[in-house]
């Protein structure tokens, strides 16, 4: 189920010309587990953004198994799930059992099956106590866990997890990177952190708008090193 | 802090608990007419009494309850204080045991109904006008969000004012005013693109 970048480029128009969020990148991503890195500001969440069509590329095509994410939109952010930084922008119900249910709307009609399913699903994560629990009352981390499982209930092939980590503590940050790397998805991880890095299959390094490394997790670790001077 | 009057469902399973959404809604308004149009300081305080009777049945906390009526409270004096210059002490009564009563109903309608039937309720009340090009799923969705969004308001209200008092600029209404203009529409952007990566909205 690989993703497909064809010369693909991201530019904005600004008061001093056109910036280049993107230069023409050419690749695939078809390993298991592939992780993005790169300073603050280097295009990390652009890139990350224009693989479920959430940004449509100013020029050449993205592709997931074929479909065009500006054609078929809808159809890859169904196959493609996104989790971002901030859990409480991607929580919008009241408790976390009707969180759930949300993303179940669309596959379950009846409103029973679909109450048991997202228990189940809050089973899973090790939130089954929290089910009835107002969104407000989590911590950190178990509304990352939430964010994440409400993505899952969508049944995506791919997941991709714009630093999910980032406002998390360490304990936190082991708890939501432990499931990450159990999924049976594809993972495509955007981090700072160099260790959850090299627990992956392939590392990009972006800098600049443009990839900058694109290998060995260990190499682009010490690339990337080198590249900030650290 | 956002512990407002929505989203603080309770799950139980009282008769009120079972009523359907829709139906309950319904009550609810025909509740809120009633405490209007029928007259008399008795009427309104049995009303106060049914609402308060309904609130106990359904096992709504008690301090929260207080919590979510205290940004009333000020209404409330205001208003009796209006009334019992302007009508006198009978008339006070009618109108403050009526406001009061209707909004301990409104309250025990939030407490006793998930979001998600009241979702179901909604696009069900609106599958007829699907034909001239509503779209009912969504109608739902914005609703939510709209009660979802209230809370979150109020959050980031506070974090600008403790940050604009970190800086010492707690005094000055544009120092408040523009970050939090700017951060609601920011955590707007953000819930919007969260919703979209869910597959929401997208029919
Ligand atoms: N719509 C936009 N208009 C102008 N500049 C943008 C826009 N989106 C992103 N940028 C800029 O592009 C750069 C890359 O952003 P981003 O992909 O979010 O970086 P990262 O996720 O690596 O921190 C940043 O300098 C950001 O300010
Ligand atoms: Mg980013």
């Amino acid at each position: 189920m690989p993703i497909q970048l064809d010369e693909v480029a991201v530019s904005v128009s600004t008061a001093d010309g056109d910036l280049a969020l993107l230069h023409p990148t050419t690749l695939t991503l078809g390993e298991r587990r592939i992780a993005l890195v790169g300073s603050n500001g280097s295009g990390k969440s652009t890139f990350a953004r224009l693989l479920n069509g959430l940004i449509e590329p100013t020029a050449g095509t993205v592709t997931v198994d074929g479909l065009d994410t500006r054609r078929d939109g809808a159809a890859v952010r169904r196959k493609v799930g996104f989790v971002f930084t901030n859990p409480d922008s991607q929580l919008v119900m009241p408790t976390s059992l009707e969180d759930i249910a949300l993303s179940l709307r669309r596959t379950i009609k009846d409103k029973d099956a679909r109450r048991a399913q997202a228990r189940n699903i809050l089973t899973e994560m090790g939130l089954a106590e929290r089910a009835d629990t107002s969104i407000h009352a989590l911590s950190g981390g178990q509304k990352q866990l939430l964010a994440l499982a409400g993505i899952l209930a969508t049944d995506p092939d791919v997941l991709i997890a714009d630093e999910p980590t980032t406002l998390l503590d360490l304990r936190n940050t082991q708890l939501i990177a432990d499931r990450l790397f159990a999924l049976r998805q594809q993972l495509i991880l955007v981090t700072h952190d160099l260790d959850l890095a090299l627990r992956c299959d392939r590392a990009i390094v972006i800098d600049d708008a443009r990839v900058a490394f694109d290998g060995q997790p260990a190499d682009a670790v010490a690339f990337y090193r080198e590249l900030v001077g650290s | 802090m956002s512990q407002l009057l929505i989203g603080a469902y309770r799950p139980g399973r009282t008769l009120i608990h079972r009523i359907p959404a829709g139906p309950k809604l319904g009550l609810v308004a025909l509740f809120g007419i009633a405490t209007v149009t029928v007259p008399g300081d008795w009427s309104a305080l049995g009303f106060l009494a049914f609402a308060l009777g309904l609130a106990l049945w359904v096992r709504m906390p008690v301090r929260a309850t207080l919590r979510a009526l205290r940004p009333l409270l000020l209404v409330i004096v205001l208003v009796t204080a209006f009334q019992v210059w302007q009508k006198g002490w009978a008339t006070a009564i009618d109108v403050v045991a009526g406001l009061l009563a209707s909004v301990i109903i409104a309250l025990v309608f939030t407490a006793t109904t998930s979001i998600d039937s009241i979702l179901d309720a909604i696009t069900r009340g609106l599958g007829p006008f699907r034909r001239i090009g509503v779209n009912p799923e969504r109608v739902a969705l914005a609703f939510s969000l709209v009660l979802r969004a209230i809370p979150d308001i109020f959050d980031i209200a506070q974090e600008t004012r403790a940050a604009a008092k970190a800086r010492g600029l707690d005094r000055s209404p544009r120092a408040l005013l523009v970050p939090m203009a700017l951060r609601t529409v920011a955590r707007a952007y953000e819930t919007g693109d969260a919703l979209a990566a869910r597959g929401l909205g997208d029919d």
